[in-house]
C-alpha cells in the first residue's frame, strides 16, 4: 500500500499539481464563459433572422451545432494543434485546449439555449411585438429571460463536463493537473502523483457535480 | 487552393496511410463494442440496484456515482491502465481501456434507466403487483419496456458520447483510429492521416447524431 502513497514522491509532486490547479482552473474558466458566450450567440442570431432573407444561416448554425456534437474533443484538440500549424496556424498548448473546449460547449450551448428559447411560447412573441417593442427588445426583454431559467440545469452540466475535459490539454504539454502528475510518475515510477492529482480533481469536481444533479431535481425539467 | 489540398488532402498520403487508419479504426470499434455494451449491463445494474435498494441504499449508490463522476475520464483511464500494474494486475491494453471507459459511462446510462424506470407512474406497479405479478416480473414486463422507451433519445445520446470517448484510448498508446492517424501524420510529415481520421469520426458519428435528432434527443445530458 505504501508505493500508492509514498510521502517522499507526494510531497515531490505537491508543488507542481499545486501549480497544475491554477492551469486547470484558468483553461476551465475561459473555455467556459467563451463557449456559453458563444452558444448565446449564435442561438440569438438563429432566433433573431427568422423569416428574414438570411435563412440559410440558421442552417448553417444547425450545421454547426451537429459537427462539433458528433466531433471527439481530443480529435478536435489534436487536428487543432498538430494540423493547424501546417497552415501557418500555431497555437500553443493552452489556446488549441481553449478553441477546441469553446468550440465543443458553444456547440451544446447553443443547441440548449435554442431549445430555451424555442420552448417559450409563440404568444409571448406576439404579445411583445404587439406592445410596441421591436424584434430585438423582444427577444431581449420577454423571451429570452424566460428562456435562460430553462437553461441553467443542462448548461451547468456541460459547463462541468467542459471543466473536466481540460484534463485532455495534458495531451498537447499544457501543464495542468494530470500533465503535471504524470511528469513526477514518469520520474518517481511510482502511482502516488496520479493518486493525488486524482484527489484534487474528486475535490474541484465532486461538489459541481452534486451541484448539477441539485440543479436537475430542483428545476425538475430533464 | 490547390496548395492546401496537397497538404490537408494529399491523395497519395491518404492511400499510403489508409492501411494504418483502417486498422485503428477496427481497434476504434472493438473498444466500442466493449464499452457500450458493458456501460448499458452494468448500468441497468446500477439503475435496478437504485430501485430496489431501500432509501439509505439508494443514497450511497448516488453517492458513489458522482464520485465517479467527479474524475475526468481522461484520469480514471490514466489512473487504471497506469496504475493497476502496480497492484500485479496487467491486463492487456484494450481491457484496461474496455474497464475504465465502462466505469465512466456505465453511471450516465444508469442514471437515465433510472429515469427511464422513475417515469413510469406507481400506479402501473400497483396494477401489476395485484394481477400477482412478483417485483422482477412487474420490472421485466411492464416497468422496463415503458421505461427505456420513455429514455431511448438519451440512451441513444449517451451512447455517441460513449463512443467519442474511445478517442481517449490513445492516450494510453492503445493503436486506435486516433493513435494511427497520428503515427502516419509522423511518417509522411503530413497532416492529411489526421483530417482523414477526423472526417472517418465524422462519418462515424454525424448518423447517429441525426438520429438523436430524430428520436427528438437534446444535448441535455449529465456531465
Amino acid at each position: 500500500m505504501r508505493i500508492f502513497f509514498d510521502p517522499e514522491v507526494l510531497a515531490a509532486a505537491w508543488p507542481g499539481i499545486r501549480s497544475g490547479i491554477g492551469v486547470t482552473l484558468g483553461l476551465a474558466l475561459t473555455s467556459i464563459a467563451a463557449g456559453v458566450a458563444l452558444g448565446l450567440l449564435l442561438a440569438t442570431v438563429r432566433a433573431l433572422i427568422q423569416g428574414a432573407p438570411l435563412r440559410p444561416v440558421g442552417g448553417l448554425i444547425a450545421a454547426y451545432a451537429d459537427v462539433f456534437r458528433a466531433m471527439p474533443p481530443l480529435v478536435l484538440l489534436v487536428v487543432l494543434y498538430f494540423a493547424a500549424p501546417f497552415a501557418g496556424i500555431e497555437l500553443s498548448g493552452f489556446m488549441a485546449a481553449f478553441v477546441a473546449l469553446g468550440l465543443v460547449l458553444g456547440a451544446s450551448a447553443e443547441e440548449i439555449f435554442w431549445a430555451g428559447i424555442t420552448s417559450v411560447n409563440r404568444g409571448q412573441w406576439e404579445a411583445a411585438l404587439s406592445t410596441g417593442l421591436s424584434r430585438g427588445e423582444a427577444f431581449r426583454r420577454v423571451v429570452l429571460p424566460q428562456a435562460v431559467r430553462l437553461t441553467i440545469p443542462p448548461l451547468t452540466n456541460r459547463a462541468i463536463a467542459t471543466g473536466k475535459n481540460t484534463a485532455l490539454a495534458s495531451v498537447v504539454a499544457v501543464p495542468e493537473v494530470l500533465n503535471q502528475a504524470a511528469s513526477v510518475q514518469a520520474q518517481t515510477a511510482s502511482p502516488a502523483p496520479l493518486l493525488l492529482a486524482a484527489g484534487v480533481y474528486v475535490a474541484l469536481f465532486l461538489p459541481l457535480v452534486r451541484l448539477g444533479r441539485w440543479l436537475e431535481t430542483r428545476f425538475h425539467i430533464r | 487552393m490547390s496548395e492546401f489540398f496537397q497538404t490537408f488532402l494529399n491523395p497519395g498520403v491518404m492511400a499510403e496511410s489508409s492501411g494504418l487508419l483502417l486498422r485503428g479504426l477496427w481497434v476504434t470499434l472493438q473498444a466500442c463494442l466493449i464499452v457500450v455494451p458493458g456501460g448499458l449491463l452494468f448500468g441497468a445494474g446500477l439503475a435496478l440496484a437504485q430501485t430496489l435498494a431501500p432509501a439509505w441504499g439508494a443514497r450511497s449508490l448516488s453517492w458513489g456515482v458522482d464520485l465517479i463522476r467527479a474524475f475526468p475520464p481522461l484520469v480514471l483511464l490514466v489512473l487504471i491502465v497506469h496504475g493497476l500494474p502496480f497492484l500485479g494486475i496487467e491486463p492487456p491494453p484494450l481491457l484496461g481501456v474496455g474497464i475504465a471507459l465502462t466505469i465512466n459511462t456505465s453511471t450516465y446510462y444508469g442514471e437515465i434507466l433510472r429515469a427511464g424506470i422513475l417515469s413510469i407512474e406507481p400506479t402501473q406497479w400497483e396494477a401489476a403487483r395485484s394481477t400477482g405479478l412478483g417485483t422482477m416480473a412487474t420490472l421485466r414486463h411492464v416497468i422496463l419496456p415503458q421505461g427505456v422507451r420513455n429514455v431511448l433519445p438519451d440512451l441513444a445520446g449517451n451512447t455517441l458520447e460513449a463512443v467519442k470517448l474511445t478517442s481517449l484510448a490513445s492516450v494510453v498508446a492503445l493503436p486506435d483510429l486516433l493513435r494511427m492517424a497520428r503515427v502516419a501524420q509522423g511518417v509522411h510529415f503530413n497532416p492529411s492521416p489526421l483530417i482523414l481520421a477526423a472526417l472517418l469520426y465524422l462519418a462515424l458519428l454525424w448518423p447517429l447524431v441525426r438520429l438523436i435528432r430524430r428520436l427528438g434527443g437534446r444535448a441535455v445530458l449529465p456531465a
